[in-house]
């Protein structure tokens, strides 16, 4: 899946192991059949294509002819190749942007959302403002790169235009092509995109806090910030947790918006690891080097994602 | 009430308030100008730039933009390809989620783990070899490859997500349906199918969303004009960096308006399925 679509991913609950049960009937035979189409589907489309991938990796290959063995060779120039080290330096701006960022926000708006708005101004109200937060998540990533990439031109771009119309004309820049800060305006970016899916998932969590808590902390005399830090925040974790955890999944896997913003110019400057792999796939065609790049960007991707497994298992024993 | 009076002279709820309000609409601004500068003629843009309003509504632009690309036929192929995935993803995920989480098959944890596996990969490590291999048995750049694809990375998470839910699925109900003489496939839709209704559609509305707006992989297999997605054609001509400042924002609009149509026809069942299993 590529970024935008990995971003607003609810995260999964984890399946409740319960103690075997004798059933009636007959052995597991029947039930098998119902899981053949997914399992020929995962072997086909998943699992398969996936061992290609590693297996490429392991050789020289154009895409045409036949790929050439070459070891390991491409993940030792891999590992010795400063731009590959500098697009992941550019996948930690991301990490940024799309997980710290949105899930710290995220946390103060919710609870603005929750516990000012909602109530004394009505449940209407901070629906309403949710929503409006949340719209940037249902763009498509594309289309969202498209709407920005012209708010950012240079010439004729909408945020320059309004700079300049405020007398800030000297702030005006070439927010895409300069390489000192093309990063910085994709991060932008992609904060946007980001926000409304910590929001719409803390508000939800908030419902759950015992209001007893806040109206104790009340009475103990907290401030609201001093209430938010202390009972808040420490209940919410578990949803702050499974945010920040499928951002980072998600700005690992960041594509669309490189492709529509950027290309990953200027000179490289905001390129990343599943960029260029799409890069040496189809445009170098230097594939093997490609499926290294892709092999490595998935152990990371799993790494995390069974640390995250195991921390969640972890919470729930105790 | 001492609080409620208190609270009534605070000024403070005022002022959160406004803030938020105040980003509700630096959220909203890129749509606005979307929306301004796709009803401009282009000789009014070139006089009075982005933010003014237009001198007339001139609709112009977006019809060029519509035919030059022929929109039509893109939305056509989103909405044949979102949701048949749609369709044939929640019904893989029953039928995977039957057999994990009520059938309880052994190994059934591997087996989970192994399609979470297959939902958290990134598409990257998948692309070039289904690329290759769909040359070979001519799915390549054909609408039903997609379709194939996405239908089990959709389907990796539904099960994910439904085994757990269905794991917990009352046994004396399926015990009875079985007393009385059901087989395993008529409990599963007789009974798990429809009472599992409300999952399902949130399941529906996600894959339907999530495909639509999936990028990459459409964008190496649907070449041809006539095959693409909405969103990969207005990748590919933003990426071709030719179009100018009010066709640009045309087709912004365009690739905007059905996500905002989806927004507001499925906004509660989006709120509500974000939370589907985040914390239980």
């Amino acid at each position: 899946m590529s970024v935008a679509t990995a971003v607003d991913r609810p995260s999964p609950a984890k399946p409740t192991p319960s103690p075997p049960r004798r059933r009636p009937g007959r052995g597991q035979g029947t039930y098998l059949l119902f899981l053949l189409p997914g399992a020929v589907l995962l072997l086909a489309v998943v699992l398969v294509p996936f061992a290609m991938n590693v297996g490429i990796s392991f050789t020289r290959w154009s895409g045409v002819g036949d790929p050439r063995w070459i070891g390991l060779e491409n993940y030792r120039r891999l590992f010795a190749d400063a731009a590959f080290w500098a697009s992941f330096r550019h996948n930690v701006g991301l990490l940024v942007a799309m997980a710290v960022l949105p899930t710290a926000a995220g946390l103060l708006v919710a609870a603005a959302l929750f516990d000012v708005v909602g109530k004394r101004f009505g449940p209407r109200a901070a629906g309403v403002l949710r929503a409006c937060v949340y719209l940037p998540q249902v763009l498509p990533i594309a289309v969202a790169g498209i709407v920005w990439s012209w708010i950012l031109a240079p010439r004729g771009g909408a945020l320059n235009a309004f700079l300049d119309a405020v007398g800030l004309g000297s702030l005006a820049r070439d927010w895409l092509g300069d390489p000192d800060i093309a990063l910085y305006s994709v991060m932008g970016v992609l904060a946007w995109i980001q926000l409304g899916y910590p929001v719409v998932v803390f508000m939800a969590g908030m419902q759950r806090i015992d209001p007893v808590l806040h109206e104790a902390a009340e009475l103990d005399g907290a401030s609201w910030f001093g209430r938010f830090w202390h009972v808040t925040v420490p209940q919410i974790r578990p949803e702050a947790f499974v945010v920040l955890l499928t951002c980072s999944i998600a700005a690992l896997k960041v594509f669309g918006p490189i492709y529509v913003l950027t290309g990953g110019g200027p000179g490289g400057a905001t390129t990343v690891p599943s960029y260029s792999s799409f890069q040496n796939f189809f445009e170098k065609t230097q594939v093997g080097y490609g499926a290294a790049i892709a092999t490595v960007l998935t152990v990371l991707v799993l790494v995390l994602t069974t640390a995250f497994l195991r921390v969640q298992n972890r919470g729930e024993e105790r | 009430m001492a609080t409620t009076a208190r609270r009534r002279r605070d000024p403070a709820p005022h002022l959160v308030l406004w803030g938020l309000v105040a980003l509700a609409a630096v959220m909203l601004v890129p749509f606005a100008i979307i929306v301004l500068n796709a009803l401009k003629s282009p000789a009014d843009y070139a006089t009075s730039g982005p933010l003014s309003l237009p001198d007339e509504v001139h609709a112009q632009g977006i019809v060029d933009f519509w035919q030059r690309v022929d929109f039509g036929s893109k939305l056509l192929n989103s909405f044949v390809i979102a949701g048949s995935v749609a369709v044939l993803a929640v019904v893989v995920s029953v039928l995977n989620a039957y057999a994990l989480g009520i059938g309880r098959i052994r190994g059934r944890l591997w087996v989970l783990t192994l399609f979470l596996i297959a939902n958290t990969l990134p598409q990257e490590a998948l692309v070039y070899p289904l690329y290759h291999l769909f040359k070979q048995v001519d799915l390549y750049d054909t609408r039903l490859g997609v379709i194939i694809v996405f239908t089990i990375v959709q389907a990796a998470f539904g099960t994910y997500l439904l085994a757990s839910t269905l794991s917990g699925f009352p046994r004396e109900v399926l015990e009875a349906a079985r007393v009385d003489g059901a087989n395993r496939w008529q409990v599963l839709v007789r009974i798990v199918v429809p009472i599992s209704r409300p999952t399902l559609g949130v399941l529906f509305v996600f894959f339907f969303i999530w495909t639509w707006n999936e990028f990459l992989i459409p964008l190496v297999l649907l070449i041809s004009d006539e095959n693409q997605t909405v969103p990969v054609a207005l990748g590919i001509l933003q990426g071709q960096r030719m179009m100018d400042a009010t066709t640009t924002s045309a087709s912004a609009l365009l690739g905007v308006l059905p996500a905002v149509v989806f927004f507001l026809f499925f906004q509660r069942t989006l709120t509500r399925g974000m939370t589907v299993g985040a914390v239980r």
